[in-house]
């Protein structure tokens, strides 16, 4: 049984509490920068949500997370103005010490069996015998091998390039297992743990919670928490600040602490993706390294 | 060539129909148990979901997808048998062009179950038909497989019409059972043996034998692209498509011997059926076989010799280690001995090419499966390898499936006739003009 209690962020969505800490949020929001080059976290949250009008209806927050989803496309005055995210991950190598809590933070976030690991930390060694720990979650590649396969289209790419699954409609044949070169998917062999009623009744695409047997399923870039204004659970629980997620339009990219220029940031450290000869065009970015920022 | 006479002919297709031996139910009642435990597994697994398998998420295709490939594989031998002999016009194969027919078709239809089997939601299939994604694979091979199944149907049906006008006479005659009766002369179609009916059937026959072919590569190809259009090393691989169509040939053929020897020695047609038609066969087997073999050849060795790090697991792994006994025992077992079988003169007799294609079927399977999971079990990430043991119930399906099709055949020909009747007696249908008996 997976535990009730939900997290303090980012954790499964309830409609009240959010609300409350949205406008929390928005009144302590101050609109000059505040000088530093390093904004807070709030400040890139709230930067990104006024980019799009469809802002408004986000903020507001109050919503149940099902009308929130849908009215994305249509809500008064939205449509034509809403500026779409272009969401990309940033995993900093040189912080990350392989403490696996991203993993079950998502497993606690969407209610996953322990198998069953959407943001998986794999380690590697150099050739110099330098150990380094590899988190992957799902590529949201801009060119997606699961997409192509699946018979019935039960994989498809949202207006904001993510991959996402609609489990009502996946046959469970398998095919995007054997498609995903990063072995980011999970089958629903068994019967899913199930949520308390009051956090889903019925999953989407975005909070595909709970899982439904027979099916696929894979990280979701906590899309709900992205249109929320918040981090995705991975990146809200890593202690060492290793996980970023960004967007390439507003060109930022936030971990629980600050805010980079995410172009900069990429360049300068020399950030790579991952079988970039699939020509699969991941959203996610590594900064190589091996943990040696890790008393920072 | 000497035909035996019509009489002879008709005596030995229509004798079997009535009158099953004690033999006959004991078999049918053992088939059918073992089909039915294969169902309730079935069962089991709708009950309680995939999980009743071996499979996860690192392997997870196994027994399942084995199993598709090699019985739609198991058809081939009535394309080639029925299709591929006929318009090359061997008249010898007119006494088994039934009996390899029906096998496909039976085959084919415990083949097309098994992509359901391995779905996590078969109740949704519905859904490839309303809302089809036309880039993946596996619509291909569902209209590929439904193509085919239903050309097979087709193809088999045609040339039996006028067999079951003659079962219609013959039952009219004895005043033998209403239901055959009535049902031969649905069937049948009023045939009358005009010169107009067999110029049309003539014709339908021929059309059937050249549109049967492309529509088995064409099952197979796609089949294989399941595989080869994923970026996995061992199943991304140019030379899958044909590498699949050669191995459902070959074990096609295997599949049509052991059908039609069992029908031989039950049905008593060794004077239509000879050791000639065994020789024939096995030589058929024998250039198949070692084409695969040579494909497998040229696959591995385009692989391993190139010695990157991800084909020299595989290959490491299929020829060394992990799976290196099954690959060795389907060299060894599925080419090698059935080849020497057929290939030395003492063992190249009903017999000899029986037991090598017994062992050719089986091997099949065999290598079917070292095509399928050893490349799942290796990591596309830094990762060892995965583990896969096939549960009891996938086994107890694999099982019932396999029982299921002598089963379906025993029951077929109970009602068809086991020889083409009207095809032997007119030197056969072949799409050309027909010729007499040499």
């Amino acid at each position: 049984m997976v535990s009730g209690t939900a997290p303090r962020d980012g954790g499964p969505p309830d409609a009240e509490r959010d609300g409350d800490a949205m406008a929390d949020e928005l009144k302590q929001h101050s609109p000059e920068p505040d000088g530093s080059g390093v904004m807070t976290r709030r400040r890139f949250l709230s930067l990104a949500q006024m980019v799009g009008a469809g802002a408004a209806a986000v903020a507001a927050g109050v919503l149940p997370l099902e009308s929130l989803v849908s009215a994305e496309g249509g809500q008064p005055g939205g449509a034509e103005t809403k500026v779409k995210h272009d969401w990309v991950m940033v995993i900093d190598q040189r912080k990350c010490d392989g403490c696996k809590k991203c993993t079950e933070a998502c497993q606690k976030m969407h209610y996953l069996t322990g198998d069953q690991q959407w943001i998986r930390v794999y380690e590697t060694e150099s050739a110099a015998g330098q150990k380094s720990f590899l988190p992957r979650p799902c590529m949201m590649c801009e060119n997606p091998p699961c997409l192509r396969v699946c018979p019935v289209g039960a994989t498809f790419q949202d207006d904001e390039g993510m991959v996402l699954i609609d489990q009502n409609r996946c046959i469970g044949c398998r095919m995007c297992l054997a498609a995903c070169p990063y072995e980011g998917r999970t089958f629903n062999w068994n019967d899913p743990p199930q949520p308390p009623t009051a956090v889903a009744a019925k999953g989407t695409p975005e909070y595909p919670v709970p899982q439904v047997k027979g099916t696929a399923g894979k990280c979701v870039f906590c899309v709900h928490n992205l249109r929320a204004g918040k981090l995705p659970a991975c990146v809200d629980t890593c202690s060492m600040n290793a996980l970023y997620v960004g967007d390439r339009k507003t060109d930022l990219a936030s971990n629980r602490e600050e805010t980079v220029k995410l172009s900069a940031f990429l360049k300068e450290n020399n950030a790579y993706r991952l079988k970039e000869e699939l020509n699969t065009q991941p959203r996610v970015y590594y900064i190589p390294g091996h943990g040696e920022l890790l008393e920072y | 060539m000497t035909h035996p006479n019509s009489a002879a002919i008709r005596e030995a297709a229509l004798r079997p129909l009535d009158g099953a031996g004690a033999g006959f139910w004991a078999l049918l009642t053992g088939l059918s148990l073992i089909t039915a435990w294969g169902l309730a597994a079935w069962g089991y697994q709708l009950v309680h979901g995939l999980h009743v398998t071996g499979l996860s998420d690192r392997i997870f295709w196994g027994t399942y997808e084995t199993n598709l490939v090699t019985f739609i594989g198991l058809s081939y031998g009535g394309a080639v048998v029925s299709a591929i002999l006929r318009l090359t016009g061997a008249e010898w194969r007119s006494p088994i062009t039934r009996l390899a027919e029906a096998t496909a078709l039976v085959t084919l239809l415990i083949g097309a179950v098994f992509p359901v089997i391995h779905l996590g939601r078969p109740e949704r299939l519905w859904e490839m038909f309303t809302r089809p994604n036309l880039s993946s694979p596996l619509v291909w091979d569902l209209i590929a497989v439904m193509t085919y199944l239903f050309a097979t149907m087709v193809f088999l049906y045609l040339p039996l019409i006028p067999d079951l006008a003659a079962a219609r006479e013959e039952y009219a005659a004895r005043g033998g059972p209403r239901w055959r009766v009535r049902l031969y002369d649905r069937l049948s179609l009023g045939w009358s043996d005009a010169p107009q009916q067999k110029r049309l059937l003539e014709w339908g026959v021929g059309v059937m034998s050249v549109l049967i072919i492309p529509l088995a590569v064409t099952v197979h190809s796609v089949l294989s692209w399941a595989f080869a259009l994923t970026v996995r090393e061992g199943w991304h691989s140019t030379i899958y498509a044909p590498y699949f169509v050669i191995a459902a040939l070959y074990s096609g053929v295997a599949a049509v011997v052991l059908v039609v020897a069992a029908f031989r020695r039950a049905y008593r047609l060794q004077s239509f059926i000879e050791t000639r038609h065994f020789r024939y066969l096995g030589f058929l087997m024998l250039t198949l076989g070692l084409t695969y073999l040579y494909f497998t050849f040229s696959e591995y060795l385009t692989e391993g010799y190139a010695n990157t790090r991800a084909s020299v697991e595989v290959l490491g792994l299929l020829l060394q280690y992990r799976f290196a006994p099954l690959f060795w025992s389907f060299v060894v077992g599925g080419v090698l001995l059935p080849v020497a079988l057929v290939a030395v003169p003492r063992t190249r007799t009903a017999a000899g090419v029986t037991s090598a294609a017994a062992l050719v079927v089986a091997a099949m399977w065999l290598k079917r499966f070292l095509i399928v999971v050893p490349a799942e079990a290796l990591s596309l990430m830094p990762g060892g390898l995965a583990a896969y043991r096939p549960s009891w119930v996938e086994v107890s399906i694999t099982i019932g499936a396999a029982a299921a099709i002598p089963l379906l055949l025993m029951l077929f020909f109970r009602i068809f006739p086991v020889l083409a009747v009207w095809e032997m007696e007119h030197g056969g249908v072949q799409g050309v003009p027909a010729r007499g008996d040499d």
